[in-house]
């Protein structure tokens, strides 16, 4: 049973580069220093990043795949109700018993397998990245990875998701847009953090991100990176909106130049610990 | 024998159009009477599968050949597969091409010749 | 008619910014912001809209409530788990079902499926894009609705109305700001461009995620170049970086410092180079002049 201990935080954001990896982490490293059972779950599968700054002993890698279709011409009648039925061209009919499945655009809707009447039609895996599991300390490092070039970003992402364990506090390290990679990551969770920049760029994404998190009706508060850097423009959206500033860590370059080695920030600079404690409790309280 | 060839415009004096997925239209008709019809290309803005398709409307008009300047993997999987036979590298109007296919002198493709997505935005 | 596409594989390297100061440098462009669900080069352009245009990048199923007869075999052929058993009564069951549009992947397999045509399967308006005029030139961008599919065909749409736009107005250049990642909206972004700038930034975050991006950009034939941004914050990892893209044999043709300038001019809505003639401006002069001598 999950308790407030136990919640799933998501870190987000609208715009690239703001810092949730670097809070995400280091939230989890921090976490974990405080006693608590904690899991770190890389969902940027495009470009996973949580492996510089923990760097986990990989124990386990899990491929994952996706059903496509998987055609048997000898029982084929070529009535071509698949390749009607599909909407991503990745299934045709082309005349008699011919058909071509195109594996790398199907979306597994499963509509072919459903609507052929001779069964000729059986889901076939197809490989689409894979899933690292380790350990980083005490905790539990999990990250996916997408096969380049492949565009099945939500469900491998679903895919991480699903070993999210209830006894943990689990951490949940979200791509940077508001498009479906973000909704999936975020969906279902207890919580999601929007990091941001105090910059026009910074402000614009956040506002996107603000109405991701409010449509699919997630409780959220905000954290500001790099404060300091630009103007008051983003605390002044937050409090028009009643929306709470939880964190905020400042343009320090020196947490730059620890970022850009793959450190830790509180391990490089342990005054910013606390802040990140601070946080931790106040998430889980 | 009924060809196709992609087409920059409707009638035989138009651009061949290096592209074979998203060319703006198909020219389809029989070599010996070069009578050709134009069929508009509908798959140029499609999110995906245009070269699929596109290899579909073709080998359902009934064309035994194509003639085009580019072709990517999927939509030659597509040609292959429905007995279609690929010309690529043809340049000038349609009408020379017709000319050229008349006269023996294009080559079959052994493949596709350009990568997945090429024909976009160009 | 040339077209380059910046994209930088992680976020917030500065891909925007940079291609803001491009576009002040440039004589004779169109401009195009790809990165549609977090757009931000308007912001420092300025457009002023001239032709708004609804876009659709599928359909979205959705339950007729008074034809529904409660069987739940849209229920049964979701793959998505978008349908649910929650809808009000009708005149025929206590019941109904609806559609979470959120998770309605539009693959139209419940509309095949449901045996009392009850369901509706209608183009969903995604977003709006826009042709508008800035004080560098025109720019084509658009807005992607919150929690959309970014499938790219957006992306290809403004790509093909800047390239048309461009036509008209003989135009020499089309300069395209990308996304993030290495995902369909990159896709879009880059197939059929002339050249491909991507801008990293001397981290190891930034270096592992040039590699992915690098990997994506290599299997389409386009020639790619390599901007480091930043690169005062650690002259080690950048030198790794330009290490590794050597052996990639990919030009690094831009090495632009850290500076608050970037910001500064970010919140006066100019880009770097209009808001100063220092070093850093210079730098990106720098980068621009190679990037164009490339072509």
């Amino acid at each position: 049973m999950r308790t407030s201990d136990n919640i799933v935080v998501a870190i987000a954001s609208g715009k690239g580069g703001t810092g949730k990896t670097t809070i995400a982490t280091n939230l989890a490293h921090v976490a974990a220093g405080m006693g608590r059972k904690v899991q770190y779950l890389d969902c940027d599968v495009e470009e996973p990043n949580g492996h510089i700054f923990l760097k986990p002993n990989i124990e386990k890698t899990q491929a994952v795949t996706v059903d496509v279709p998987e055609v048997d011409l000898k029982k084929c009648t070529g009535c071509g109700k698949c390749g009607e039925i599909c909407r991503y061209s990745a299934i045709i009919h082309l005349k008699d018993n011919h058909v071509l499945t195109f594996e790398q655009l199907c979306h597994s809707c499963g509509g072919c397998l459903r609507v052929c009447p001779a069964e000729a039609i059986k889901p076939k895996p197809l490989d689409i990245g894979d899933i690292e599991f380790g350990k980083s300390g005490d905790i539990d490092f999990v990250h996916g990875r997408l096969r380049i070039g492949y565009v099945r970003t939500p469900s491998l992402i679903k895919e991480v998701k699903s070993h999210i364990k209830d006894d943990s506090l689990a951490i949940i390290d979200v791509p940077p847009g508001t498009s479906c990679p973000v909704v999936e990551a975020v969906k279902g969770t207890d919580f999601v953090l929007l990091v941001t920049e105090p910059t026009p760029f910074g402000l614009n994404d956040l506002k996107l991100a603000v109405g991701l998190v409010r449509d699919m009706n997630l409780p959220f508060a905000v954290a500001i990176n790099r404060y300091g850097v630009g103007d008051k423009e983003v605390e002044r959206y937050c409090e028009a909106q009643n929306i709470e500033i939880c964190f905020k860590l400042p343009d320090d370059r020196r947490i730059a130049e620890s970022y850009s080695t793959g450190d830790m920030i509180v391990d490089s600079l342990p005054e910013y610990e606390k802040g990140f404690t601070d946080l931790i409790e106040a998430m889980t309280v | 024998m009924k060809i196709a060839i992609t087409s920059r415009g409707e009638t035989l004096d138009s651009e061949v159009d290096p592209r074979f997925g998203r060319a703006e239209y198909f020219l389809i008709g029989e070599l010996e009477s070069m009578d050709f019809r134009a069929i508009e290309n509908k798959n140029v803005n499609a999110a995906g599968g245009a070269g699929i398709n596109s290899a579909k409307v073709v080998i359902d008009a009934g064309a035994e050949a194509v003639l085009t300047g580019n072709c990517g993997p999927n939509a030659e999987r597509t040609l292959s597969a429905g007995g279609v036979r690929l010309y690529t590298g043809v340049k000038g109007t349609a009408a020379e091409a017709v000319e050229l296919c008349k006269g023996g002198k294009l080559t079959e493709a052994g493949g596709p010749n350009v990568e997945s997505h090429s024909g976009m935005n160009k | 008619m040339k077209e380059i596409v910046v994209i930088s594989g992680k976020g917030g390297t500065g891909k925007t910014s940079i291609v803001a100061a491009f576009a002040g440098l440039a004589k004779s462009a169109v401009f195009a912001d790809c990165d549609v669900d977090a757009a931000d080069l308007h912001l420092v352009l300025e457009p002023m809209v001239k032709q708004t245009s609804d876009f659709s990048g599928g359909k979205q199923a959705s339950i007729i409530t008074e034809k529904c007869v409660g069987c739940g075999q849209c229920e049964e052929v979701c793959n998505f788990r978008a349908v649910f058993f929650d809808g009000p009564a009708n005149d025929v069951v206590e019941k109904t079902y609806t559609i979470d549009p959120i998770s309605c992947e539009g693959c139209g397999v419940c509309v095949h499926f449901c045996p009392n045509d009850a369901i509706e399967f209608k183009d969903v308006v995604n977003g709006q894009w826009f042709i508008s005029d800035t004080r560098f030139g025109t720019m084509v961008h658009a807005k992607l609705g919150i929690a959309q599919e970014n499938s790219g065909k957006l992306v290809s749409l403004i790509r093909k109305e800047a390239k048309r736009i461009a036509e008209e107005e003989k135009k020499d250049l089309i300069i395209v700001d990308g996304s993030p990642g290495i995902g369909c909206p990159v896709i879009a972004s880059i197939a059929g461009a002339d050249l491909i700038l991507i801008v990293t930034e001397p981290t190891l975050s930034g270096k592992h995620d040039l590699g992915r991006v690098a990997d994506l950009a290599a299997g389409f034939n386009i020639p790619v170049l390599i901007a480091t941004n930043k690169f005062d914050l650690n002259p080690d990892m950048a030198a790794q970086i330009e290490e590794d893209a050597r052996k990639r044999s990919i030009r690094v043709v831009g090495k632009i410092r850290y500076d608050k300038a970037f910001t500064k001019a970010q919140i006066m809505k100019c880009s770097v180079v209009e808001y100063t003639d220092g070093a850093v401006s210079q730098d990106v002069k720098a980068l621009w002049r190679n990037v164009k001598n490339a072509f």
